[in-house]
């Protein structure tokens, strides 16, 4: 038995139920659907935690990388360098779960990472490239 | 009970100048009223940290032996204009390496001289009787020149506008990254806490005013190219679109890189954040009707930047609170905003130069002559020598 956190990028199109019908049906998964969120970039994206045989979740995610879906591992991280972050808020408009907002009283920079969905939408937002993936 | 500038810096002097800053003033005002504002504070200081593109430095390296004439000069590969005298130059903020491209320009040639960090110095030349080196390739810092400072043509614009996209594809602007379908929106001004949002007509923000650029001192050194007084205004006196604009002038050797920082927009180009605080003296009662505006009491109109033209289709206007607020509605769509400009840095601002004012550091100044309060703001058309 193994644990994964995977983040599924899907294109609208696709529709999810039968997908996540077959995970538990064919592979005998245990999931855990963390964040899901259609981002109106033509794109959806689900934080996924699955739990099955090593084997088992390989060949899912091959049927799923098969019916258009990119998956990456979700071993990673968005990280706010604080030292270079400007606090403008830019990345705020953008954050369609609200995980990074302007602190009310200091109105600085402010992020809650149970919020983030990894959807990266923010990475290329800041114009001091203080927001990273941690890989 | 009018006060001048010089009464004024006596009491700078003295350390016993009354100095707020231009959020403080507001709870003051609604508090004790214009009158008494008036008569018991002497400075309100405001500031604003935004991506502001007319910007640039003017460097003279020193000369070489032999001499050269610098044709055409680069520093770690950005072009500089070299076409002034035969070691001066103009770094402009925006322009791009030609190596890099948009991942470092100008602005970041600008940041690592502050910042003290050695810079590649490339120039050619035809070479002449006078100057025969053709060509040159050496390390600067900013030690090691003669002088290096900002010019820059156009900062601190009196307010500016808000940015959505109506369109199926997310764009990429200098007002930052637009999703698709009224999904996010952008604004860019420090609103009440702004310089000439708080002095409107100008009264005392003027060619020669001492300002705060950048961590150092700088100058108010000429009116802001597309300065445009005439626009809009409400009843308080703000402009309710791009109007009024500053150009400054200060030693890039006294600056920080806190104040002073490159950005980067994806698929736009480069900027620079530049951090400008300006320090109204509490003149009269009617600088202290002007210096209480608040966020609330300042608009801005909506633009449809994805529609590629000069005239962009208005969806409307809002307030600073508003945008704010982090939600505005467009088309009865909810719609999230973000700044482009920091809140935050501009307070830090205003507060470092309340603290430089009220500790005697730094003196207001006399204005030497007004920003206009007229004129005209032209397009370019396209014309036949005939046609003009």
């Amino acid at each position: 038995m193994k644990k994964k956190k995977l983040v599924l990028s899907f294109p609208e199109k696709i529709v999810t139920k039968p997908i996540t019908y077959k995970l538990v049906k064919e592979y005998d998964l245990q999931f855990n659907i963390l964040r899901a969120e259609i981002t109106p970039d033509v794109e959806g994206r689900m934080l996924l935690e699955v739990k099955g045989a090593d084997e088992k979740i390989a060949e899912a995610m091959e049927y799923l990388e098969g019916v258009g879906i990119t998956i990456q591992e979700a071993a990673k991280d968005i990280i706010i360098d604080k030292d270079t972050c400007v606090d403008c808020g830019e990345c705020t408009s953008i954050c369609i779960t609200q995980a990074l907002s302007l602190d009310e009283k200091t109105k600085r920079l402010k992020f809650k990472k149970d919020k983030c969905i990894l959807c990266e939408l923010c990475l290329d937002c800041c114009p001091v490239r203080a927001i990273k993936v941690n890989m | 009970m009018a006060k001048t500038i010089e009464e004024i810096n006596e009491k700078i002097k003295k350390g016993k100048a009354v100095v707020l800053n231009a959020e403080e003033i507001i709870d003051y005002v609604e508090e004790k009223g214009v009158k008494k504002a008036a008569s018991e504070v002497d400075v309100v200081t405001t500031a604003t940290f935004g991506p502001m593109c007319s910007s640039g430095a003017f460097i003279n390296f020193g000369h070489s032996d032999p001499p050269i004439k610098m044709a055409k000069a680069w520093l770690n590969d950005v072009p500089a204009y070299a076409g002034i005298a035969a070691v001066d130059v103009y770094v402009g903020a925006t322009e791009p390496s030609e190596t890099e491209g948009i991942k470092y320009g100008g602005a970041h040639v600008i940041e690592d001289l502050i910042s003290g960090k050695p810079v590649k110095l490339k120039a050619i030349s035809q070479g002449t009787d006078c100057y025969p080196r053709k060509e040159i390739e050496t390390f600067i810092t900013r030690d090691t020149i003669n002088q290096a400072y900002l010019y820059n043509p156009r900062n601190a614009y009196q307010n500016y506008a808000v940015a959505t996209n109506s369109s199926n594809r997310t764009i990429y602007t200098y007002m930052g990254k637009l999703l698709p379908r009224f999904t996010n929106a952008t604004y860019s001004s420090a609103g009440q806490l702004s310089p000439l949002l708080n002095d409107p007509y100008y009264r005392t923000i003027g060619i020669g005013t001492r300002i705060f650029l950048g961590g150092g001192e700088g100058f108010v050194s000429w009116t802001g190219t597309q300065h445009n007084p005439a626009r809009e205004r409400l009843a308080n006196g703000t402009p309710v679109g791009l109007a009024g604009t500053i150009a400054v002038t200060g030693d890039l050797k006294e600056m920080s890189s806190r104040y002073i920082r490159a950005a980067v927009f994806e698929k736009y180009g480069v900027s620079m954040f530049v951090g400008i605080g300006i320090p109204i003296p509490v003149l009269d009662e009617e600088m202290i009707e002007f210096l209480k505006v608040k966020d609330e009491d300042i608009q801005v109109e909506i633009f449809d930047y994805s529609v590629q033209r000069r005239s962009k289709p208005s969806y409307g206007k809002v307030n600073y609170r508003q945008l704010r607020s982090g939600k505005i509605k467009i088309n009865n769509k909810s719609v999230q905003t973000g700044s482009i400009s920091s809140y935050a840095m501009a307070l830090e601002i205003a507060d470092l130069l309340k603290e430089k004012v009220s500790s005697g550091s730094f003196e207001l100044t006399n204005m030497v002559k007004p920003l206009p309060l007229d004129g005209e703001y032209r397009s370019l058309d396209i014309l036949s020598q005939e046609e003009l």
